[in-house]
């Protein structure tokens, strides 16, 4: 049993849970700043991104593809910004064009070039593929404690984990600026804060967690764990830090019932095969806000 | 090849996904124009994703009630009970937590589409030979549509756009000022659940063609697209749908040439390409014109400014403004007043007073709302008026400033 | 000829006197949205040690051209100082007031959290919190009467009390100018007694006070300078001077009842 769950289940469990907190993380910040769906914007044109990456590299590698997708992220997010202000358009239209436009033409490209030999098409980069990321060379809980076979433990977990730490640690560093501004922004020019900067980072590093995750997960989850634990979280709480960790707990509890809804649900209603594991962690995210929202102390403002 | 394709010359299938599309199009553009006036363009994307359950369930369903599972019909007919659901649920958290729309929205389409991926997965273990290729619904798919399935698309989004069509009055007025028509005796939630219901039709009208991701782009970006060339509602509605219609046509056409140009994302592309064009080169909200114009306005402010200054004998603090009387040749190199540049302050500084006489005369001084600073006195003002004006400045002083 | 220019001269004098040792000096201010602009060539020079009202119709500019001064939004042309000095160099010497409904008040934070936000500038990202700053933000409060609301979410505050809240982190500044944009507006009266309080308090302290105002029934009893604006400067100076049924009348148009003129400016 302990053998085949490391090696089977707690690198796929682990790179989950990890993406859903790193994303999770700045969607706190998205949804009070009320700009949740640059998650849906962003996770949307990470597409384009890897195919450009893989059109332009001719291989498919974790990080040309993850530069190409940040780059895809980087753009969509100026032309947004552009088309609003430039042409007074209101965000979420702007939006709207932009995402569907650049997936628009993720889509084409992986048409036109030729991937039958290369493991890239949509619905990958949609729903990932979180079951496949396994350990093969683990022997049990003792491998957890042997170099040799923790070397081989598969790239994506390590990735999610650095991207973890990276985006913890930067908003542990910006809390006390992020929040300023995301409260009062007028306020916090005249105290001299590079406000314009901030959110840029902001959006950045979501941007960063996103295209770390989908990799393993897939957009799908990006959106949901950006939006529905930080959603939830606001229905637990009135005060900002402790909504970040309920929001922390909401993603990581949404990552693991997933997961394991996912690979052993079907099983006990008698059925052969495992569901999404992506799809099954995103409607338990709803499931946990609906019940925030229908019980959550702080539901109502 | 293309113009044969323009021409409707490229066969029977062709030509039915090229009319579909148009129609489809048409439908989309006009429709979405009223989500996106009443500036909630994004519900679409948690009504196009929230489709994707219902979608799925309704094929579960045919294929346990022993029928093919395909029928496009029953499969719209899933995804507009679940897409209902979807917006039930976006408007549901919005009135009774205390969320905004955008969250509630990311969450509803994030939730539904990966509980459809669930569902999805459902489906492909259930037995692999029956596999719809229900995929093909994410992106849309045009090969092999069948007659029936056009003229279904085709019907259902002239039917939407008639349903638009009269009911765009209340719906714009909604869309312009929702207080302003509830004091009209418009209901106004109801109207706003027709404008969502028509795009809910939309949707699912589109799924086969453009599929449920981008189906989005044909609310949203026609409408947009618009926006730039007029500022008068009902003709938005009206260019919309023709821009829609137009990336309909052309990009399933466009698609038509060649085996790997799937049609959804080239007319997604079409569409943004009319999009791109309308924001730089749009006369008046396009970017070049609008750019040009604020240039223009900073000059004026600069000259204006600077000519006053000049006229009061003060220093000219700033570079841009110096250097823009230079350049007109009315002042010097060493920052003095050129004779030109003396005469234009002196005519300037007139022009100021004559404001001031303006404001402080009680038969014209609602006309002070006009003094934006730049507009001259004369283009207020008749001739006969001025003098009037003049006379007072020359007369003895009434009013201390 | 020469009347005009001379009444327009006297005009543009006695906005310039003594701008480099100004508070805040707004020189050419000109701010558009769109094609127009709303402010234009504004001139001002605040007085040390006063407290000054900003007054005009809606729409005149007011709380833009205080936004310019602070540089919350780009100016099509001019400049401001204060002190003298570029705003950049003199963020330290300035606290600003916004509008209430300026932000969402459903924001997950605490008043005592609210108020030391105004210590940002002495906290930076990372320096920690001691007792003495935690003193310093309960002060503050209590200046404003609100220390026992100190953990309070700020959502269940009434308009006077968030306009109070935001009042206490402005003072946390412990800054020598204080812009304030309509500080009275929407508030209960025991909340207006107690904000004027405050300020009259900074003046005597030797600070000086700029307040975008809309009520001119109180600008007599409460500041010692008016400032006229629609879109561009109608008047500048001491209540007696400039709060006149002519300056008031060019400022204000049509849009004041004759009557109304009349009575403010008999007072005045």
């Amino acid at each position: 049993m302990g053998m085949e769950f490391v090696a089977l289940s707690l690198p796929p469990l682990l790179i989950g849970l990890f993406a859903a907190v790193a994303c999770a993380l700045p969607g706190n910040f998205l949804v009070l700043r009320k700009q949740s769906l640059i998650g849906d914007a962003i996770s949307h044109v990470v597409l384009p991104g890897i195919v450009v990456a893989f059109l332009l590299t001719g291989r498919v590698a974790a990080w040309p593809m993850m530069l190409g997708a940040a780059a895809a992220a980087l753009v969509a997010v100026v032309l947004i910004e552009a088309i609003r202000r430039l042409g007074r358009i209101e965000a979420g239209a702007a939006m709207g064009v932009v995402f569907t436009a650049m997936f628009a033409g993720g889509v084409l490209l992986l048409e036109q070039s030729d991937t039958s030999s290369v493991h890239l098409d949509v619905e990958h980069a949609l729903y990932g593929n979180l079951e496949s990321l396994i350990w093969l060379e683990a022997t049990g809980w003792s491998s957890l404690l042997d170099p040799a076979a923790l070397a081989t433990l598969p790239a994506e977990l390590t990735r999610m984990a650095v991207t973890l730490a990276v985006i913890g640690v930067l908003l542990w560093l910006f809390y006390r600026p992020l929040k300023l501004t995301t409260f009062d922004e007028d306020y916090a020019r005249t105290l001299g804060l590079p406000v314009t900067a901030l959110g840029l980072g902001l959006v950045i590093s979501a941007a960063v967690a996103a295209v770390a995750a989908f990799d393993a997960v897939g957009s799908i989850i990006v959106i949901a764990m950006f939006i529905c634990p930080p959603a939830a979280a606001r229905m637990m709480t009135n005060r900002l830090g402790a909504q970040i960790g309920w929001s922390v707990a909401f993603a990581a509890l949404s990552a693991v019932l997933g997961y394991v809804l996912a690979g052993y649900g079907p099983l006990w209603l008698g059925a052969q095969n495992a569901v999404s594991a992506a799809g099954m962690i995103a409607t338990v995210s709803g499931v946990i806000l609906a019940v925030a929202a229908l019980v959550g102390p702080h539901r109502r403002g | 090849m293309l113009t044969d394709a323009l021409l409707l010359n490229l066969g029977y299938n062709a030509t039915l996904v090229t009319l579909g599309a148009a129609a489809l199009g048409l439908a989309a553009g006009a429709t979405g124009t009223f989500l996106f006036l009443r500036k909630r363009a994004l519900v679409s994307d948690a009504i196009s994703h929230a489709t994707l359950p219902g979608l799925v369930l309704a094929f579960i369903l045919m294929v346990s009630l022993g029928g093919d599972g395909r029928a496009l019909a029953g499969l719209m007919l899933g995804a507009a009970a679940s897409a209902l659901v979807g917006l039930l649920a976006v408007s549901w958290l919005t009135r009774a937590t205390r969320l905004a729309e955008d969250a509630a929205i990311g969450a509803v389409l994030s939730v539904f589409f990966g509980l459809g991926i669930v569902l999805l997965t459902v489906v492909q273990t259930m037995s692999a030979g029956r596999q719809a290729g229900l995929e093909s619904f994410l992106l849309g798919s045009t090969a092999g549509m069948l007659f029936a399935d056009a003229m279904l698309i085709t019907l259902g989004g002239v039917a939407v756009l008639a349903c638009a069509l009269a009911l765009r009055r209340p719906m714009l007025m909604v869309a312009f000022d929702p207080g302003y028509a509830e004091t009209q005796g418009i209901a106004v939630a109801r109207i706003d659940l027709a404008i969502m219901a028509l795009v809910m039709a939309i949707t699912v009208v589109g799924l086969k063609i453009v599929g449920l991701i981008l189906i989005v782009a044909l609310l949203i970006i026609p409408a947009v697209t618009a926006r730039f060339w007029t500022d008068k509602a009902d003709r938005v509605v009206l260019l919309a749908g023709a821009f829609g219609g137009l990336s309909g046509y052309v990009g399933a056409a466009v698609s038509a040439t060649a085996p790997n140009l799937p049609t959804g994302p080239i007319v997604v592309l079409v569409s943004f390409a009319l999009f791109a064009l309308s924001l730089f080169c749009a006369p008046g909200r396009g970017v070049l014109a609008s750019g040009l114009r604020h240039l223009a306005l900073q000059r004026r402010v600069h000259l204006r400014q600077g000519l006053l200054s000049m006229a009061m004998g003060q220093p000219v603090y700033e570079r841009l403004t110096c250097q823009m009387l230079r350049r007109r040749g009315w002042m010097r190199a060493d920052g003095v007043a050129t004779e030109a540049g003396r005469a234009e302050a002196a005519a300037t500084l007139r022009d100021e007073a004559r404001w001031q006489a303006l404001r402080a005369s009680t038969e014209l001084s609602d006309l002070a709302v006009r003094d934006d600073g730049l507009t001259a006195v004369a283009e207020v003002l008749t001739a006969d008026q001025i003098a009037q004006l003049d006379a007072r400045l020359r007369g003895p002083r009434e009013v201390g400033a | 000829m020469h009347g005009t220019l001379e009444l327009a001269t006297q005009d543009g004098r006695t906005a310039r006197d003594g701008a480099e040792a100004s508070p805040l000096a707004l020189r050419g201010m000109t701010v558009s949205y769109g094609d127009q602009p709303v402010v234009f060539s504004v001139d001002m020079t605040v007085q040390e040690g006063a407290m000054t009202a900003i007054i005009g119709p809606n729409g005149a500019g007011k709380s833009t051209l205080l936004k310019a001064a602070l540089g919350i939004v780009t100016p099509l042309a001019g400049r401001a100082t204060v002190y003298g000095q570029p705003l950049a160099q003199a963020r330290d010497r300035i606290a600003y007031v916004p509008q209430r409904a300026s932000v969402d008040w459903d924001f997950p934070t605490e008043v005592l959290d609210v108020v030391m936000m105004g210590l940002y500038r002495e906290l930076g990202l990372l320096r920690r919190v001691r007792p003495r700053h935690v003193a310093r933000a309960m002060e503050c409060l209590a200046r404003v009467g609100m220390q026992d609301f100190a953990d309070r979410q700020i959502g269940q505050l009434s308009g006077g009390q968030q306009q109070r809240v935001f009042l206490a982190r402005a003072l946390a500044q412990g800054a020598d100018l204080y812009l304030l944009d309509e500080p009275f507006a929407g508030v209960d009266a025991a909340t207006e007694k107690a904000i004027i309080d405050v300020l009259k308090d900074l003046k005597s302290e030797g600070k000086t006070v700029v307040a975008v105002h809309h009520d001119l029934s109180t600008v007599q009893a409460y500041f010692d300078r008016v400032f006229l604006i629609n879109r561009r400067r109608m008047g500048e100076g001491t209540v007696a001077q400039a709060f006149t049924a002519a300056a008031l009348q060019a400022t204000y148009g049509g849009r004041l009842a004759e009557g109304q003129i009349a009575q403010l400016a008999l007072d005045a």
